[in-house]
Order: C-alpha cells, then structure tokens, then sequence
C-alpha cells in the first residue's frame, strides 16, 4: 500500500516538474558554456528537400523559431530580415524554424514581410522541444562549430543582437 | 430544352464546384488546438482560427472529414488529432490508461478482502483451540439443559 502511494506521489511530482520550461540550457549558457545544438533534418519551407543545421556548420546561425499565427513573431521579422541581409557577407545567416503552421499560410506571411532568409518546418513540434522551446518567438544563435552560445525567449531587440552576435562572427570554423 | 440543360451541366463542370462532404463541426470536435493543447472547438487561439480556415479550405475542396484530418496531420503533426494513433507508440496513450484502471480497480479490491477480514472470519476456522472430549460432552449436557 505505502509502495502503491509512493509511486503516484513519485508519478505526480514527474507529471508537475516535466511540464514546466526546461531551464537547464539557460543556465549552461549563463555560465558561459556552449552546448552542442541538435541537428535534424527538416522539410523545407516553400521548396522540395530537407535540410538541417548540420549543412551550415562553419557559418554563424541566427536560428528563430517562429509561427505565422504568432503575433510577437512578426513584430520582429523586419529586424530578422536586415540582420540576415548585414551577416550574410561574413559566412552567416538568419534560418527560420517554422513550428506547427499551414505552410500556405506561413509562405504567405513571408512574402508580406519581403522575407528573404531560408526556413525549415518543424511541424509536430519536435525539433523545438529538442532545444527546450516553451514558447514563440525564440532566437538561438548558433556559433560556427554548431554549438548553441546564446538564446532568448520572446521577441529579439537589436541591443541583444548588436550585443551577442558580432563576437560570434569574428570567430573562426 | 436540352441545350440549356447541356449548358447547365457545362457550366458546373467548369466552376468546378465541389459538394462539400463534411463539415467545420464535424472535423472540430475531433482536432487540438495544437498551441493550446484544447479541442479546437472551444479554443480562440490565433494558431487554432489558423486551423479553423485551413478545415474550411479543405471542405470547400470536396475532401472527407478522414481527408482533411489527414491534410491536417501533414501540415501540424499528429499532435492535432484529438484521438491517438491506434499503431505504434500511439497505443500507450490507449493501453496506459486501461492498465491503470484495471491495476486500481484490483488495489481496491485487495483492500476491500483485507477490510472485511479475508475468507478465514467466515469460517471461524482461527476462532481458538480445540475442545477436549470431556470438556465437549459437558457443553453438549448443558446447552441440551438449556434447551429444556
């Protein structure tokens, strides 16, 4: 009987903590290290083929998971787009995670942004939860031996990038 | 006569217009709102008004209620179907709960047994030590005194 209640008090405590935003990658980050970013092979959005981060390896990535029906997400699209057009030249760029959207409709909302950067569809959700992703927007910027060196939640400002990004670009593959 | 009727016909193959074969209702009690884990029916997520006009779009094509939850699967994942998968890794979402049901239903069962004090009070088989053969008879004379 005490054995039966401690296994539900044990399945109820999984149940609370497991459902709460994974914290362990920002408090990697905070202290400074790089955590490898997973890699998976994803449909493209608005084209035939997958493709994955594993391609980009020696480039800076601003990786930014997003979804057309996200309105924090188009707040920050035309920031995304300058950015993408500034770090292309220097070996980097921006790649869309689009996450559980009708690509219709998500190929629409990037051609009324004049979107120029690639996307990936990332359609149950899983590729996301592989990075801790609790909510949308949110930005990881990928270093050139694919490890993750910053992340935010929500919406990016141009402070945060103008802060975090330029030391990643001056590094070498 | 059969000109216009020629012509009728002429012109709806031409609109294509396609019989619709299901409905929003009827596709949206069995769809999430894949952002806010609800039946869609009940959500006004944006992500779920999304669904709603991609359901629409789907039935004014002429496809099934089975085809549009398939569309729908292709395009959110099969996170958007309110009922499981019956194969693979999407059986446990059936056999999970059935399993505890039936692990609970016998806990409280063995607890009920254990509560009434099992098969052994019914037969008083653990009432005490047995009577001697003297100690027998002298009951025996005094509950047959009684009865008189």
């Amino acid at each position: 009987m005490s054995l039966a209640a401690a296994a539900l008090v044990a399945l109820l405590t999984y149940g609370v903590v497991s459902n709460g935003p994974d914290t362990s990658l920002e408090e990697r980050l905070a202290r400074g290290e790089r955590v490898e970013a997973p890699v998976r092979d994803l449909p493209r959005l608005g084209e035939e083929g997958t493709g994955s981060l594993a391609e980009l390896r020696g480039q800076v990535v601003v990786l930014n998971v997003w979804a057309s029906w996200c309105p924090p997400c188009l707040e920050e699209m035309p920031l995304l787009q300058r950015t993408h057009e500034e770090i292309e030249p220097r070996d980097a760029l921006v790649l869309g995670i689009d996450t559980q959207d009708a690509s219709e409709d998500a190929l629409d909302f990037l051609d009324e942004q004049g979107i120029s950067f690639p996307s990936l569809r990332d359609i149950d959700r899983e590729y996301g939860r592989e990075f801790g992703v609790a909510g949308y927007p949110e930005t990881f910027l990928i270093d050139r031996k694919g490890r993750i060196a910053q992340m935010r939640r929500g919406p990016v400002t141009e402070e945060w990038l103008d802060e975090h990004l330029p030391p990643l670009l001056e590094e070498r593959a | 006569m059969i000109r216009l009727l020629v012509a009728l016909a002429l012109v709806l193959g031409l609109t294509g217009a396609a019989e619709p074969r299901t409905t929003l209702p009827d596709v949206e009690d069995e769809v999430m709102c894949v952002e806010c884990g609800t039946a869609l029916n009940v959500s006004s997520a944006p992500v779920a008004d999304q669904e709603r006009e991609f359901i629409r779009s789907r039935i004014a094509e002429g496809m099934t209620k089975e085809q549009v939850k398939a569309a729908l699967v292709a395009e959110y994942g099969s996170d958007v179907l309110a009922v499981p998968d019956g194969d693979g890794f999407g059986v446990t979402n059936w056999l999970v709960p059935v399993l505890v049901a039936v692990l609970g239903l016998g806990g409280v069962l063995v607890l009920y047994r254990r509560w009434r004090g099992g098969p052994e009070s019914r037969t008083g088989a653990a009432a005490g030590p047995e009577l001697d053969p003297g100690e027998s008879r002298r009951l025996d004379a005094e509950l047959a005194a009684f009865d008189r």
